[in-house]
């Protein structure tokens, strides 16, 4: 069965051509790019270019830019060196809404005697500026706040709480990971100190990631034990991976513009012909700014789990919100902090788009899932009592 | 993705018996949106009364759900009531070629609504369902004190199926009964129950010390709390640490999903009680805010 994969916020496929890019560089050209041979020089230089491309996209100096293995890892550099260049701020900021990778850092530090505030969203996904600029004082150490939510791709407005959390002296953070390859992003200019990106969520290998640090902002390294990035980031370079992720920024420039236009066309297209013929559905954040690629639909009266099954009968492949899916047992705290009914939660399905997302494929969606939901509505008590007398 | 056998696969893409029965004898509703699943069960009796001719489902829920009701009907056809009343959870599974352990709440909810619709039709009394718990799944027969508030679970429920399904851990009772997996605050209570219900504690079987120099109780009174007590608080996601011990006085702050959880004092009494039956009887332990 092929594919129809619409699940790119999870992971995404790796371009042919950045394959084709990284591949001499694990049989053939597989030198230390710190050796100080030739056959090492040339890996380094493929690597400096990566870092370079990798900086374009970002409006970035390549000087800037960290190689890490993985948006996890820069996130959570990013908080420990924040905390140990300002150790005697015992602060941190971050919101309801982010990603594990953040939450569960932020979480650990209570036990170090931090104070950790997370800011509320509104129904829509929207941080709580007034709440986030009543947060910040001399004490809060970072700001961490992610660009665009994974699960709805509501876009935060990072530049303005940068600017909020350095009016009191506070390191900046935002996991940009959802967002960089999707939206444009110009850290020239910006207030932003660091920023988590992960190749695999462009079109790059898993494995591989990158923190961005402003050149001038102190920065204490996670992993030490080499001189690799300027003694920022010990630990042998992936360069195979380095030079896929130079390549897959690249191509990210290059697709920028389809990626809000004919990508969002798709989704709008989808989410809109969706809404249409299903009763008692709702977009997740569809009051917000979001992603071109991202849409998140809650379908009342059903479960996800269930939604997800019959849709991978037809090869259809999205993620839900829902409980049963994960293996937890309360629904994503994302959709919870939204306030999002319980009645909805469990039945919200998220549609994650790509540049290799196809018309045929959106077709496919709005044909096969209204029958889908409508199956398990009419299974469903609370569906049955609901859509009484109702098509 | 969920490692569901075929059967599994079978009767949630071609469910049986799915509907209602609008002359019903007994009908048992367990469940509730908020909780992610729900399922309500129709039985039509035979003309004696006796013998279940007919078995209807409506389940709101993920696909081993939708599996285990219908597996239940088509289970049940057949049976006498007392018969269909001696389906266990278990076998309910069983029938399915088995359920991913994270996933036997499922089944217990099927073997739920069995229950309730036979007990319903029988006339046994049905105690008022408190409304604060209208959250929480539904388990009328199961009279007694709530255990998991966020599921609203009662405490002769949980050793039930304890006790039916030989359950040893808390893990294995939120797979079973979704019990303590929200906040996390009764699990000191389940292993609780679990004691109770196996009869034998661990701390039976690990002899307390007849006396003990001071030295010798600090020591082990830190043993006691990383290798018994903590695993359990981290469990789910909660922890704490150890202030001060004075004397018999033992000073704990609770860290994580523990600080601030409004059952902290029922989670200080379960440190006691360990503490009481592995160091010595005169343990006090006192929460402090550190």
């Amino acid at each position: 069965m092929k594919e129809i994969y619409l699940d790119n916020n999870a992971t995404t496929k790796v371009d042919e051509a950045v394959f084709e890019e990284m591949r001499p560089y694990f049989c053939e050209l597989y030198g230390n790019p710190s050796s100080m041979h030739f056959f090492g020089g040339q890996v380094q230089a493929k690597v400096t270019e990566a870092r370079i491309r990798v900086a374009e996209l970002l409006g970035a100096s390549p000087d800037e830019i960290i190689f890490t293995a993985c948006g996890t890892e820069s996130d959570n550099a990013a908080i420990r060196s924040a905390i140990e260049v300002l150790p005697d701020r015992k602060h941190i900021i971050t919101s309801r809404v982010e990603h594990p990778a953040v939450l569960t850092q932020c979480r650990n530090l209570r036990q170090k005697g931090y104070r950790v505030t997370e800011i509320g969203v509104d129904g829509a996904g929207r941080l709580d500026m007034e709440e986030l600029k009543a947060a910040v004082d001399d004490d809060t150490a970072i700001v961490s706040l992610m660009w665009a939510n994974n699960e709805t791709g509501v876009i935060f407005p990072v530049e303005e709480a940068a600017a909020i959390a350095k009016s009191k002296g506070a390191f900046f953070h935002s996991d940009a990971v959802q967002a960089i390859g999707k939206i444009p992003i110009n850290m020239a200019g910006s207030s932003i100190d660091m920023l988590s990106l992960s190749g695999h969520k462009l079109h790059a290998p898993k494995g591989i990631g990158v923190l961005y640090v402003r050149r001038g902002t102190p920065f204490r390294p996670f992993m030490v034990g080499g001189h690799q990035e300027k003694s920022r980031r010990a630990g042998t370079e992936n360069a195979a991976a380095i030079i896929a992720l130079g390549k897959a920024c690249q191509l990210a420039g290059e697709h920028m513009d389809a990626e809000n236009t004919t990508v969002k066309a798709m989704r709008d297209r989808l989410q809109d012909a969706l809404m249409a013929v299903i009763p008692h559905s709702r977009i997740n954040g569809g009051g917000a700014e979001r992603l071109p690629n991202t849409t998140s639909i809650a379908f009342e009266f059903v479960e996800g789990e269930a939604i997800l099954l019959l849709l991978s009968e037809f090869g259809i492949c999205a993620s839900s919100g829902s409980a049963c899916t994960s293996g937890s047992l309360e629904p994503s705290h994302v959709l919870r902090a939204m306030g999002v009914p319980f009645t909805c939660a469990h039945g919200s399905i998220r549609f994650s788009l790509s540049r290799y997302t196809t018309d045929a494929e959106i077709d496919a969606v709005i044909r096969e899932l209204p029958p889908i939901i409508a199956r398990l509505r009419q299974m469903s008590p609370f569906g049955r009592e609901h859509l009484k007398g109702q098509a | 993705m969920w490692d569901y056998t075929p059967i599994v696969k079978d009767h949630f893409l071609n469910p049986r018996n799915v509907g209602d029965i609008t002359d019903a004898d007994a009908v048992g509703e367990v469940g509730s949106l908020a909780c992610g699943d729900a399922l309500k069960l129709y039985l039509k009796l035979d003309d004696n009364k006796d013998k279940i001719v007919d078995a209807k489902f409506q389940t709101f829920g993920c696909a081993s759900a939708i599996a285990s009701s219908s597996a239940l009907t088509e289970m049940v056809k057949g049976k006498t009531l007392d018969e269909a009343l001696a389906v266990s959870n278990q076998d309910i599974a069983d029938f399915l070629g088995g359920l991913p352990e994270e996933k036997m709440h499922c089944s217990v909810m099927g073997q739920e609504a069995l229950e309730v619709a036979i007990f319903k039709y029988r006339g046994m009394p049905i105690p008022q369902h408190d409304s604060e718990h209208d959250h929480g799944h539904a388990y009328p027969e199961y009279e007694g004190e709530i255990v998991c508030k966020c599921f609203g679970i009662t405490d002769a429920f949980l050793k039930k199926v304890i006790e039916t399904n030989g359950l040893t851990t808390a893990e294995q009772v939120t797979n079973f009964t979704k019990a303590g997996g929200a906040c996390g605050g009764c699990i000191p209570k389940i292993n609780e129950l679990i004691e109770q219900v196996l009869g034998e504690s661990a701390a039976q079987t690990r002899q307390r010390p007849e006396k003990l120099s001071n030295m010798k109780k600090m020591q082990l009174i830190q043993e006691v709390l990383e290798r018994d007590i903590r695993p359990l608080l981290w469990a789910d996601g909660g922890d704490l640490e150890l202030i001060d011990i004075d004397g018999s006085k033992v000073q704990v702050a609770f860290r994580k999903a523990c600080a601030g959880c409004a059952s902290s004092g029922n989670t200080a009494r379960m440190v006691e009680a360990k503490l009481r039956d592995l160091v010595a009887e005169d343990i006090v332990v006192e929460e402090v805010s550190q």
